[in-house]
């Protein structure tokens, strides 16, 4: 789980972590009444969506006066920001963080990840901040300071000082470093964060060191311990199918093809994606329905998959294990009698109770063409598809 | 032979009189498994199933000899699950319980090195389908039927794909000697590569199927070992061609996040290491049974 910018600053500073005073805004009316609250003559009105690089897609605004706020405020409240890591569809700004400015001298990258090859904890951390870690690690990587974390003791001082002076940060600052380095830490492991990001970590002119953008991932799999976590999630964010489906239990990742997926088991749900790939076509979505789906729950994920207007042929492929292929047939029915079936639909079964599967299809009378596998599944399908489209 | 599981393990489960726990163990009985007991804290004193239920793991082993221990634990208490099993003596450990969070598995992994490796618990999964070694014994929740036996190792992430590619072997008449769950988590338990090792040493196995996906580095880990040690030929199949950039794919560790972790990355990895790439998944089988004609393997 993702959350904003605001929320990753709040959480931030209760373990230590220095940010600049600021405030939210859901109109231009706020933004303006935030400036005055927070004082000085330079603010920065930031767009609040779960992206990184949002300066470079127009989302932060430095301003000088009332009226400079204002307008910032009003262009960006419901503008769709398109950024690299938010795809093509971009995300819809709701909420604006006004922020007080500050004088910069030096701009530090700092970031805590998990380092599945290690197993820990680790932070990775450059001189050279304000770029993205792809353009440091590409352009200047004997910039960047690693560090890994002994899970059994945690982080130790010694550590956050070594990080603190490969970073060059002055030695009258190395106190402020190694509380905000040991904080970030103890926030990552105490909340289940995946990733912890500040970039930039600023020095600023009058000698302190100060988190001038957050942002934070939680493992969705902790959130069961961390109420308080699960409160600060943004469904604005997030695509609504994508959204729909995990309050059902079902994963589904939205893509750009045509062809419509519905599969159990995540390695095969890709594997099939690969399989439409190489007959030529192009997957419209992931979705795994799971182990031990009943009928009621197959017949949602149907729906859920047709409910995407790209779609133009749909791949059912499912090798039962836990699931059983006639609970699987009696749900794709009911899906069909509820909703009118307008694309060619493909069928595979295999696996527990295949034959009570097969039987079922076959006597429900619905136009659903029959694979017995996986490649004649994803030929099928392509071929179904260009026929039903006209495309070659 | 076959690896980490044969007619001989002595199994008990962890979660045995939940309902997910009875279904299996259920199952894994039918199949010849050996489940001597089970574990649910509380119900000590009682049976199920016709066997007997332990308060702890030490408690099991004591009464029953148990060395394999399967686990259907919920997420919330499952790290725990598997500690026990590791300080209660289990030699091999199924963890099947999907969704237990990553620093929890930090601290399992961190937790089983304080036992030197010789008296270390095997741990395969979390988020697996298990483990089987076919008309021998099943730990795990896959449909035994479809494997037969023979002479091939399997080792994937994917329970699905996993039977996918049983299948497709078994059609064209080939067998298995164990086929190894190590699930779709970013910290798992064993790697490809501690499974391909054991492989190695096993005389009955005379070639490997390794089934990846992308995110994380340990097909390309495996690679590199399997080009320098492996004594015995390698087919790979790399899923997630169409997945794109840092979004999870179903499983908690299919993402792609880093250079090296998407699939076409892994498989020019695998192919530099004179691993055989299967170019479809539904060419599994039959990239096997050319690898199988190349090498002389009958």
């Amino acid at each position: 789980m993702e959350i904003h910018e605001y929320q990753a600053k709040e959480i931030l500073s209760g373990f230590g972590i220095q940010t600049l005073s600021g405030g939210l805004a859901y109109s231009p009316e706020q933004a303006v009444y935030r400036a005055k609250e927070i004082g000085g003559n330079v603010w920065v009105v930031k767009a609040q969506i779960h992206s990184g690089a949002r300066g470079k897609a127009g989302g932060i605004k430095v301003c000088r006066n009332d009226d400079q706020i204002w307008e910032a405020a009003d262009d960006l409240l419901g503008k769709r920001l398109v950024t690299h890591q938010t795809g093509p569809a971009g995300k819809v700004v709701h909420r604006l963080y006004v922020e007080a400015g500050c004088d910069i001298d030096r701009e530090i990258y700092l970031a805590y990840v998990l380092d599945r090859a290690a197993e820990r904890v680790a932070v990775v951390a450059s001189a050279q901040g304000g770029m993205e870690i792809e353009e440091i690690a590409h352009s200047k990587p004997e910039s960047i300071v690693r560090c890994s974390i002994e899970p059994a003791v945690g982080m130790q001082e010694f550590q956050a000082r070594e990080i603190a002076f490969a970073l060059k940060i002055p030695p009258s600052m190395i106190s402020q470093a190694v509380t905000t380095f040991m904080g970030c830490y103890r926030a990552f492991r105490d909340l289940d964060a995946t990733m912890v990001e500040i970039n930039p970590l600023v020095i600023t002119k009058d000698n302190k060191l100060i988190a001038l953008d957050a942002k934070m991932s939680f493992d969705d799999n902790a959130l069961f311990r961390h109420p308080n976590i699960s409160e600060l999630r943004d469904k604005s964010q997030e695509d609504p199918r994508e959204m729909q489906a995990a309050d059902r239990g079902l994963s589904y990742v939205g893509l750009d093809g045509n062809i419509g997926c519905m599969i159990n088991g995540a390695g095969l749900a890709m594997a099939s994606m690969d399989m439409i790939k190489l007959a030529g076509g192009e997957p419209a979505n992931f979705l795994d329905i799971g182990g031990g789906a009943n009928p009621e729950r197959v017949a949602k994920a149907f729906r859920l998959v047709l409910s995407d207007p790209k779609v133009e042929a749909f791949l059912v492929n499912i090798f039962a294990g836990i699931n059983r292929c006639d609970w699987v047939a009696e749900g794709i029915i009911q899906a069909l009698d509820k909703v009118e079936m307008k694309v060619p639909l493909v069928v595979r079964l295999s696996g527990t109770n295949v034959e009570a599967g097969r039987k079922i299809i076959k006597e429900s009378g619905k136009p659903i063409i029959r694979a017995d596998t996986l490649a004649e599944a994803a030929e099928k399908v392509v071929a179904a598809w260009k026929k039903h489209t006209g495309r070659k | 032979m076959a690896i980490l599981l044969t007619e001989k393990s002595r199994v008990i489960v962890q979660g045995f009189t939940g309902q997910i726990g009875t279904f299996h163990a259920n199952d894994m009985i039918k199949y010849g498994t050996n489940i001597v007991g089970g574990v649910t804290p509380g119900k000590g004193g009682t049976r199920h199933l016709d066997r007997p239920v332990f308060n702890t793991v030490k408690e099991a082993v004591r009464e029953t000899g148990a060395d394999c221990s399967i686990i259907f634990v919920p997420a919330p208490y499952a790290a725990d699950s598997i500690m026990e099993a590791a300080d209660g003596g289990i030699r091999y450990c199924v963890a099947i319980t999907d969704g237990i969070p990553a620093q929890d598995m930090i601290r399992v992994k961190r937790y089983m090195r304080r036992y030197r490796e010789a008296n270390r618990m095997r741990l395969t999964g979390p988020n697996c389908a298990g483990t089987i070694s076919p008309g021998k014994a099943m730990m795990g929740i896959m449909p035994g039927h479809i494997y037969m036996p023979g002479d091939v190792g399997i080792v994937g992430r994917s329970g699905t794909l996993g039977y996918e590619a049983a299948s497709q072997m078994k059609a064209l008449g080939i067998g298995v000697t164990t086929s190894v769950g190590i699930g779709g988590d970013p910290i798992n338990g064993r790697s490809f590569k501690d499974i391909l090792e054991l492989f190695n040493g096993d005389p009955d196995t005379r070639m490997v199927v390794m089934i990846g996906e992308i995110g994380g580095p340990q097909e390309a880990e495996a690679a590199r070992w399997a080009r320098d040690n492996m004594k015995k030929p390698v087919v790979a199949y790399i899923a997630g061609l169409t997945a794109p950039k840092g979004r999870r794919m179903g499983h908690a560790g299919a993402i792609i996040s880093a250079f090296g972790e998407s699939a076409a990355e892994k498989v020019e990895i695998l192919k530099e290491c004179g691993v055989t790439v299967a170019p479809t998944p539904a060419a599994i089988g039959q990239t096997v049974a050319e690898v199988r004609k190349k090498h002389g393997i009958k």
